[in-house]
């Protein structure tokens, strides 16, 4: 790790990074943010924004868990409730012919209740706050190997589904029609998704994650033409954002992950007009 | 209708398929007592159909009639009662046969930028669409697009083509790899009457040279008169079937379809 920083401090001579912490973050954020950026494009192709930001209060209720649990590190509990509930929601949506929105919004509601009634118990739900809003700013160097393992986890997986979901997202019918197990493939990839946001949700918070999803994939969406312009443009903005927003966030005091996500809205309304087509 | 069992004549081999007709190919489709049943309801029972290969087999009845469940269980997608069997033309059962499909909808967002290459390259090729396409699987896509007469699309969004446009990717995804039955559902929706006409001429040419049998689901009783080369009515089950001569002036057709407009 201290090799690491050297690095750092040697190609990046400047102030903001001279403290470990923003060293660490730094770190945290160009994991954090390309796996946002490439799950973000097919999260919004195939109409999953509602999902995600249920997965993310969901974070809350796996918390809750590992209290109640007595478990010093949530992590664990975190992980599993949410693939767990991801393939829950996944499972309902495939088997009723209600509408998926509604659905999400029973699970999501469900999950968030839970979790606060457990978090709140005798006034003692401001100890939790923090994980509404998250701070990318408490990234120790011991957080760092699991964005890494995640990072790597998700790309080697993506590499598998992004064909299969690019298919189903235009027609289920005909995806299955060639042989791909639609099925399998939502609840892979809500898995993954599941798995990103709870791997991150202490350093981003559950108000802010689905933005850092979606907003990326949805500007870079506006200028793409194709495929792999669309992926790559929304891992770009996602890192630049990302970096960018951390920094401002230095020089005004203020919470990394708002800033973050207010460069990728920024990013997403100058792309508006410049659509194609 | 032949009886089942009796050997059908192969259609005399049309130049440059000659080869595609060895023993094993598929020669026609014999369904059987097809029932479908979803929550407790009798969607299609009894359904007793054969599709040819040389030949585009027009299913026509009014919405609600079932066209949509029976290729649904033909692509294998539902569970049914009854026998779907495929057979070479001696009679034994056809080894791997192949389905290209080309849907009737497509409700997908139409905002995506996805090209029509990247969309015919995910489903050609296991590499991810956006770590490029490499040149074999880029020939592949142009090739497909070719037999549509399509290949100038290559490089639009998908969601910027016209209905018609949109049909032609789709039929030639549906073509590649070479089917043996290809199933068309209602592929005129949102189409103009010029991309109608070159689209059915293509599916035509497609059939002579290819010799594969093709299922079509068609509200367009005029396409279906000038393309079908039979015509199964459907109603709950297929209710007539034979030329398309012999259907159009048959009575259940007048029952379904006239008086239904004189009632509306």
């Amino acid at each position: 790790m201290n090799g690491i920083y050297a690095v750092m401090g040697t190609i990046l001579p400047f102030s903001f990074l001279q403290y470990t912490f923003m060293k660490n973050a730094l770190l945290a954020i160009l994991l954090i943010t390309p796996l946002f950026g490439m799950l973000g494009t097919m999260a919004v192709d195939n109409k999953m924004a509602f999902f995600s930001d249920a997965l993310g209060h969901s974070a809350l209720t796996g918390v809750a868990l590992g209290v109640v649990l007595g478990m010093k590190d949530q992590m664990l509990p975190m992980l599993l409730f949410g693939v767990l509930w991801a393939a829950l929601i996944t499972f309902v949506k495939q088997h009723s012919r209600m509408s998926a929105d509604t659905i999400i919004s029973v699970f999501s509601s469900a999950s968030i209740a839970l979790g606060l009634v457990i978090l709140s118990r005798g006034g003692a739900f401001a100890r939790y706050s923090s994980l509404l809003v998250g701070d990318v700013l408490s990234v120790t160097a011991e957080d760092l190997p699991l964005l890494l393992g995640a990072l790597i986890l998700v790309f080697v997986c993506w590499t598998f589904l992004f064909n299969p979901l690019l298919l189903t997202s235009v027609n289920a019918s005909l995806a299955r029609s060639r042989g791909i197990r639609t099925k399998l493939t939502e609840y892979g990839f809500t898995i993954l998704v599941a798995l990103c946001v709870m791997v991150s949700i202490r350093w981003v918070g559950v108000m802010l994650i689905n933005s850092l999803l979606i907003l990326p994939a949805a500007a870079s969406r506006n200028l793409a033409r194709n495929a792999v312009s669309y992926l790559w443009g929304s891992v770009l903005i996602s890192l630049v954002c990302g970096i960018a927003g951390l920094i401002l966030s230095y020089y005004l005091n203020t919470s990394a992950g708002a800033a973050i996500v207010l460069l990728c809205a920024l990013v997403y309304f100058i792309s508006l007009p410049l659509r194609r087509r | 209708m032949r009886e089942r069992g009796t050997p059908v004549p192969v259609p005399a081999p049309v130049k440059g398929a000659s080869k595609e007709l060895s023993g094993c190919r598929l020669c026609r489709i014999e369904v059987d007592n097809l029932s479908v049943k979803r929550d407790g309801q009798v969607l299609i029972s009894d359904v007793n159909l054969h599709i040819h290969c040389g030949e585009l087999t027009a299913l026509i009845g009014t919405n609600g009639a079932g066209k949509t469940t029976l290729l649904r269980a033909l692509l294998g997608q539902i569970e049914y009662k009854g026998d779907i069997r495929h057979l070479t033309g001696d009679g034994r059962p056809a080894a791997a046969v192949r389905t290209g499909y080309v849907p009737q909808q497509l409700e997908f967002d139409h905002s995506s930028p996805v090209s029509v290459q990247d969309f015919l390259a995910a489903a050609f090729s296991s590499r991810p669409v956006f770590l490029g396409i490499s040149r074999k699987v880029r020939e592949m896509a142009r090739h497909a697009l070719m037999r549509t007469h399509s290949e100038h699309l290559a490089d639009r969004p998908l969601g910027a083509l016209s209905g018609g446009e949109l049909q032609r990717v789709l039929l030639a995804l549906a073509l590649t790899p070479q089917p043996d039955l290809l199933i068309l559902d209602e592929p005129v929706s949102g189409m103009d009457e010029n991309g109608l006409e070159t689209f059915y001429q293509t599916v035509n040419e497609l059939k002579k040279r290819n010799h594969m049998a093709i299922l079509l689901v068609s509200h367009d009783l005029d396409v279906v008169r000038r393309y079908a080369d039979r015509v199964a009515l459907m109603q709950g089950t297929v209710i007539e079937q034979g030329t398309p001569e012999r259907v159009f002036a048959s009575k259940a057709f007048e029952q379904v379809f006239y008086s239904r407009e004189g009632r509306e």
